[in-house]
C-alpha cells in the first residue's frame, strides 16, 4: 500500500492564526472566525466555492438546502431502560441549543425548521444504560430533525442513532454529556440508495467526562456528517471514530472538529474508509483548534482511507491550529492507499479467492473501528453490510 | 507421486516500451521429492518462470503449455493453481495492512484444505514451525509482511511453505538478503517440510551459496529466457568457480 502521512509536531502553528493574514475577499480559513448562526439567512447560498462545501454538489442535496423544510414525518422508535425520558422540548427548553450552533447553511435551515427537538434524558443509574433511537424516513421530502442526547453527571451509557429509510434529512444532534460520565454515541448511517443526509452533531463535555462519538456511514446517495466538540471544563476526553465505506456514485464527507478552549482536555480522531466503484467519493476533514487557554492538551487525529478500485476518490484533509505551545501533543496523519493487484496476488497465491481476499483485508481495516462500538448486533449488523458491498463489487 | 511439465513455454510482459518476450521456449519437467536449481545471470527470466508458473496477470503466456499432473494450469486462475498444490515463495513479498499473520496462514490454510484445520493441531503445528524457524511467537500478531525485515519477510514465506503442504514448491531467490545464519535457518526450513511432504522444488537463485544447504538433484543454467545447459550437481560447482560468463558471451 503507498502511503502518504503528514505529522505536525507539538508546538507547532500549522495553520496558526498569527502565521499568516487573510486579504479581502479571501474565504475564512481559522476554524474560531466561522459564521455561527441559527438564521439560513446568515449563510451564503451552498456553492463549490465555499470551502465547507467544495466538495459536494448542491444538486446531491436533494433539496436540503432550501431555506425552510419540512419536519420529519418519518417513524422514529426508541428503546430505553426505565428512567430513561423522551419528550419534545421548544426552543427556551434549557436543553435547547446548549451543545452548539448552526456552523452551516443545513445546520442553520433544520435549526430553524424543526419547531421542537426530540430530548433524551438520561440519568444517572447503577449500571451501563444502552438507548436506541430508530429513525425510519417513509418519504422523500426534504425535511428536518433535531435531538438532543443529554447524559446526566456520572451517566455511563451507549446511544444509537440509527438512519434508515428512503429520505432526504436534514439534521441537528446535541449530545450534552455532564460532568464524570461516559457516553457513547453511536451515529449508524444506513439509508436506501437515493437518501441525502447532513447532520450536525455537536458535543458538550462536562468536567472529568468521556465521550465515544462513533461514525459509522455506509447507506445513501450523500452522507455529510459535522461531528464537533467543545469542552466545558478540564479533564475532558473526546474519543472521535468513523467508518465509512463507499461505492459507485455515493458521496460520504465526515468533518469532525474539536475545539480545544479548556485547559487539559483529550481528544482522539481515528477515520477510517474504504472505497470502491466508479465516482465513489469520501471527504474526510478534520480540524482541531487548540485555544490560548487549552494548555495541556493531548490531540491526535487520523484518517486512512482504503480505495479498492480505479475510479474512487478520497479527499482527506487534516487541519490542526494551535495558539499556545503549552501541550502535551498534537499531531495528525493522513494516509490513501490501495488494494492493489500485488496485494491481492500475493493472497491468491495462498489459495484464497479474490472476493475472500477483499473481505479480509477489508474486514482487518475496518473492524478495528466497528469493534469499538460494543453491541455485539449493531457490530454484526455493519460487518455484513460491509460484507455485502465487497460481494456486489463484482471485481 | 506428482509430476510438473513445463513445455516450450514462452511469455511476453507488457513494459513502456513495448510487449517484450521474456522466456522463449522452456523445457521443464519436475517429479515429486525431486530439487532443480534453476540457476542463470540478472536478467535471464528466471523470476519471470516462477511468476508464470503462479500465475501472474503481469506475464502472458504466448505458447507451450505447464501441465501439473496432466491438467493444465494454464486455465486455472491464481488461487486455483495454489489450491491444486503449486507454491510460490515470493522474492519480494507485499504488505497486507490490517490482516494479522495469525489470521492470513488460517484463511490460507482453509483455502488450501477446503475445510478450517482443527483448531488445536493448528495451533500447535503453527507454533512448532515458527520454533524452528527461529521465530518469536508475537509475530503472529502482526500484519502480513508489515514492517518485517528482509530475513523475517523469508522465513514468514517458508513458513507458509511448511504449514501449506503444496505439491510444488517454488522458491524465488529466497536466498537474497538474507545472512549466513538466516539463510541456515531458512533452508532447513524447506528440507524438513520437503522430507515431511514430498514436494518437488524448484530452486531459483543465482548464487551457488544456498544449494550448500539445499542440495539439487538437477542443475538447470537458464540464459536469455531458455535453459541453456543441463546436469547434475557437478554443474553448480562448475558455475561457482566460473560464473555465468562463458554463457553471456555465447
Amino acid at each position: 500500500m503507498t502511503e502518504l502521512t503528514q505529522t505536525a509536531q507539538p508546538g507547532l502553528a500549522q495553520h496558526g492564526l498569527t502565521e499568516h493574514s487573510h486579504g479581502y475577499g479571501v474565504p475564512i480559513q481559522t476554524r474560531n472566525e466561522r459564521v455561527r448562526s441559527t438564521n439560513v439567512g446568515d449563510f451564503a447560498p451552498i456553492t463549490l466555492r465555499d470551502e465547507q462545501w467544495r466538495y459536494l454538489a448542491v444538486e446531491r442535496l436533494n433539496g436540503l438546502d432550501a431555506d425552510v423544510l419540512d419536519e420529519f414525518s418519518g417513524d422514529i422508535s426508541l428503546s430505553a431502560p426505565d428512567g430513561v425520558v423522551a419528550s419534545w422540548v421548544e426552543a427556551g427548553h434549557e436543553a435547547f441549543g446548549a451543545a452548539g450552533t448552526p456552523e452551516d447553511r443545513t445546520s442553520a435551515a433544520a435549526w430553524s425548521s424543526a419547531q421542537a427537538a426530540y430530548l433524551i434524558d438520561i440519568p444517572a443509574a447503577d449500571s451501563h444504560q444502552e438507548v436506541r433511537l430508530t429513525l425510519k424516513a417513509t418519504d422523500a421530502e426534504p425535511s428536518a430533525l433535531h435531538i438532543i442526547v443529554r447524559a446526566a453527571k456520572f451517566t455511563e451509557a451507549t446511544v444509537v442513532l440509527d438512519h434508515t429509510g428512503n429520505g432526504n434529512l436534514a439534521e441537528n444532534v446535541e449530545i450534552i454529556v455532564g460532568d464524570e460520565a461516559k457516553l457513547t454515541l453511536v451515529s449508524i448511517q444506513q439509508w436506501d440508495d437515493k437518501s441525502a443526509h447532513t447532520s450536525a452533531q455537536f458535543a458538550k463535555i462536562g468536567r472529568n467526562a468521556k465521550l465515544k462519538h462513533i461514525v459509522a456511514s455506509l447507506g445513501g446517495k450523500t452522507v455529510r456528517i459535522t461531528p464537533s466538540v467543545d469542552y466545558t471544563a478540564p479533564g475532558g476526553d473526546a474519543e472521535l471514530l468513523g467508518v465509512y465505506f463507499a461505492e459507485s456514485d455515493q458521496h460520504l464527507e465526515h468533518r469532525p472538529y474539536v475545539d480545544h478552549g479548556v485547559p487539559n482536555c483529550k481528544s482522539r480522531v481515528t477515520y477510517k474508509g474504504a472505497l470502491q466503484g466508479n465516482k465513489a467519493h469520501t471527504v474526510w476533514v478534520g480540524d482541531v483548534l487548540i485555544r490560548k487557554a487549552a494548555e495541556g492538551t493531548d490531540t491526535y487525529e487520523l484518517n486512512r482511507n482504503l480505495l479498492l478500485t480505479d475510479g474512487a476518490r478520497a479527499d482527506s484533509v487534516p487541519n490542526l491550529e494551535i495558539e499556545t505551545g503549552q501541550i502535551e501533543g498534537a499531531g495528525h496523519a493522513s494516509a490513501s492507499g490501495r488494494f492493489d493487484d500485488e496485494q491481492l496476488f500475493y493472497l491468491q497465491a495462498r489459495g484464497i479467492d479474490e472476493l475472500s481476499a477483499r473481505k479480509l483485508v477489508v474486514r482487518g481495516f475496518l473492524n478495528e473501528i466497528v469493534q469499538q462500538i460494543g453491541i455485539e448486533d449493531i457490530e454484526d449488523r455493519l460487518t455484513a453490510a460491509i460484507e455485502a458491498k465487497l460481494a456486489r463489487s463484482g471485481a | 507421486m506428482s509430476i510438473l511439465q513445463i513445455k516450450n513455454l514462452h511469455v511476453t510482459v507488457d513494459t513502456d516500451q513495448g510487449t517484450k518476450e521474456i522466456l522463449k521456449g522452456v523445457d521443464l519437467t519436475i517429479r515429486s521429492g525431486e530439487t532443480h536449481a534453476i540457476m542463470g545471470p540478472n536478467g535471464s527470466g528466471k523470476s519471470t518462470l516462477a511468476y508464470s508458473i503462479a500465475g501472474h496477470p503481469k506475464y502472458t503466456v504466448t505458447e507451450g503449455e505447464i501441465l501439473l499432473d496432466g491438467e493444465n494450469v494454464l486455465e486455472m486462475s491464481v488461487d486455483e493453481r495454489a489450491r491444486a498444490g503449486l507454491f510460490l515463495a515470493m522474492q519480494y513479498p507485499v504488505e497486507i495492512p490490517g490482516v494479522s499473520v495469525s489470521n492470513f496462514l488460517r484463511t490460507a490454510k482453509t483455502a488450501i484444505d477446503g475445510e478450517a484445520p482443527a483448531l488445536r493441531t493448528w495451533i500447535k503445528d503453527v507454533r512448532k514451525a515458527m520454533d524452528d524457524l527461529r521465530m518469536d511467537s508475537s509475530f503472529t500478531e502482526r500484519n502480513v509482511n508489515e514492517g518485517f525485515s528482509g530475513g523475517e519477510k523469508k522465513r514468514h514465506e517458508i513458513l507458509q511453505l511448511e504449514l501449506l503442504k503444496p505439491k510444488f514448491a517454488v522458491l524465488d531467490e529466497t536466498d537474497s538478503g538474507l545472512d549466513v545464519d538466516a539463510l541456515k535457518v531458512v533452508s532447513e526450513g524447506v528440507n524438513r517440510a520437503k522430507d515431511e511432504s514430498g514436494f518437488g522444488v524448484l530452486l531459483i537463485t543465482h548464487y551457488t551459496r544456498i544449494l550448500r544447504y539445499i542440495k539439487p538433484d538437477f542443475v538447470h543454467v537458464f540464459v536469455a529466457g531458455k535453459v541453456a545447459e543441463e546436469g547434475g550437481p557437478e554443474l553448480a560447482e562448475r558455475l561457482e568457480a566460473e560464473g555465468y560468463d562463458s554463457y553471456v558471451k555465447a
